[in-house]
């Protein structure tokens, strides 16, 4: 957190952090939200149904009988121009999985918060990453959240990033299952307006449609265009390369909304994109996205104490991932830990072991870089475990080799 | 593909129409084409109503009790008017 002349006033409220995604939804002037409820996201749509209820907001909350239904809603509520939000997990989001990609390619900009939990089978419904995680690919923005606080702050933050003209995506927000999505936090919100002023009002670029006019981006009987029809071999791919456009913009409208709310609140996340924490000279490195940012933040902290230059980044922004960025930020570590809360099956490692791998391919440093699996279906990190890895990063740097290039935390072996 | 097909700059977002979607002939997919029998006939516009396509046109002005008019550039066969005609006056015919 950083102090800023112009920070406004704001209340300190007990939330967990599905209470504070709907209290932000609150604040944001959503015009629809159609969902579903699933643990461990369950809260935000409880809680929105009962602002609904008690007249507290004007939208329009649609019930659906499925998740796949709640997503097509939102899509269809969000090209008629609405604002729109939605919140799933697990294998409701793995329902939605065929509308994700109609929704990114419709370029409409729903927000949709995701409180991360692991996949079926076995069936469990505690926290990790593997069910966003498979939806890298399906042309969202994805943003992961340390705490509470920031799952508040981001939500805020997505209504601005998925409207902006440049960007046009929707939005996925990840907040780690339980551990975020139901543990209470101080969380501090912003009075209503201020958010209101924030987000403003959704304002539409202008189309060619069908009759040669350029009309407003949007369904509007007035002015009546066409969304997402067939387009085959001579133009699906073209539409394909706007939308990889849309996510390189959004790598320079995402860190220009945070910078904005950060005047506004006085707080911020690294650039948004990447939030580092003592890694300017840093020779081992953790990177990792979500909650565990907090405990490895400790051990860093006791690292130093000790003289170990130890430092941690963590993925704020996963798509677009910040490719360029992860190599400025890394680029004079010398031996790495990505942590995987997910598996990536027979492909050699977790994700975002591979994300940041591809990332730093090109450095001429060529840092060692060791891949750890962790935490899977809800299993407890400990700072224990954390400092571990540090030490396997240490032993790397002195033996000048990598033991084990993929590792899994807290296994029985 | 050809000279004159847009580039990814040049074109709307999310598949929007820049041009009218008549201006693609849907006609050429079919393999089966309605024909009428006049005498069968007796302009109920079932047909026209049916039509999923809107390629069966009322013409009020037509004759003196008006006609019927396939346009067979967006008729894609599908036999639906064929189907419904309550005096069989519409068959289908291979191309």
């Amino acid at each position: 957190m950083s102090a800023t002349k112009n920070v406004t006033k704001q209340e300190m409220l007990a939330l967990n952090g599905d209470e504070a995604i709907a209290y932000a939804v609150k604040q944001s002037d959503v015009d629809v939200v159609a969902a579903y409820p699933i643990t461990p996201q369950t809260i935000m749509v409880e809680k929105f149904s009962e602002y609904v209820a008690n007249g507290e907001v004007q939208t329009e909350f649609v019930c659906t009988e499925s998740e796949h239904s709640a997503l097509t809603a939102c899509l269809a509520a969000s090209a008629t121009g609405a604002r729109t939000f939605t919140a799933s997990a697990s294998a409701g989001l793995a329902l939605m999985h065929e509308m994700l990609f109609v929704t990114s390619g419709c370029r409409a900009p729903v927000v949709m918060a995701i409180a991360n939990r692991a996949l079926s089978a076995p069936l469990n419904i505690h926290g990790d990453h593997s069910d966003s995680m498979v939806e890298r690919d399906s042309g969202w923005i994805q943003i992961y959240v340390e705490n509470a606080q920031e799952a508040y702050d981001s939500v805020i933050q997505a209504f601005s990033i998925a409207e902006d003209a440049k960007v046009l995506l929707p939005v996925i927000v990840g907040l780690d299952g339980f551990t975020l999505s139901h543990t209470l936090e101080n969380v501090l919100v912003l009075p209503d307006d201020v958010v209101k002023k924030f987000v403003g009002t959704r304002q539409f670029s202008k189309v060619m449609n069908h009759e040669g006019k350029l009309v407003p981006f949007k369904l509007d009987p007035e002015n009546p265009t066409t969304m997402g029809p067939i387009a085959l071999q001579n133009y699906y791919f073209e539409f394909k390369r706007q939308q990889e456009e849309a996510m390189q913009n959004a790598l320079r409208i995402i860190p220009e909304v945070h910078k904005k709310y950060a005047q506004v609140t006085g707080r911020s996340y690294g650039d948004g994109l990447l939030d580092d924490y003592r890694l300017n000279d840093a020779e081992i490195a953790i990177v990792c996205l979500g909650s565990t940012a907090g405990t490895i933040k400790t051990v860093v902290d006791e690292l130093r104490e000790e003289g170990t230059r130890a430092g941690l980044l963590r993925i704020r922004t996963l798509r677009p991932l910040p490719v360029q960025a992860l190599r400025e930020k890394l680029g004079k570590v010398k031996a790495i830990a990505v942590m995987d809360r997910s598996m990536s099956f027979g492909s050699g490692g977790g994700p975002v072991f591979h994300e940041v791998r591809h990332a730093l391919f090109d450095l001429p440093t060529h840092p060692h870089m060791i891949n750890y699996i962790y935490g899977l279906g809800g299993r407890d990190t400990s700072p224990t475990q954390m400092r571990k890895i540090y030490e396997d990063l240490q032993a790397t740097l002195e033996t000048g080799r990598v033991r084990s290039m993929v590792n899994y935390v807290g296994l029985r072996e | 593909m050809t000279a004159q097909d847009k580039t990814w700059k040049q074109i709307s977002p999310a598949g929007v129409c820049w041009k009218p979607s008549t201006d693609t002939l849907t006609g050429d997919w079919k393999t089966y084409t309605p024909v009428r029998d006049i005498q069968k006939c007796t302009l109920c516009l079932l047909c026209v109503l049916f039509c999923p396509d809107g390629a069966i046109k009322w013409k009020p002005e037509k004759g003196e009790k008006g006609d019927i008019e396939f346009d067979l550039n967006y008729c894609k066969g599908c036999g639906i008017c064929a189907n419904e005609c309550p005096t069989k006056a519409i068959q289908m015919r291979l191309e």
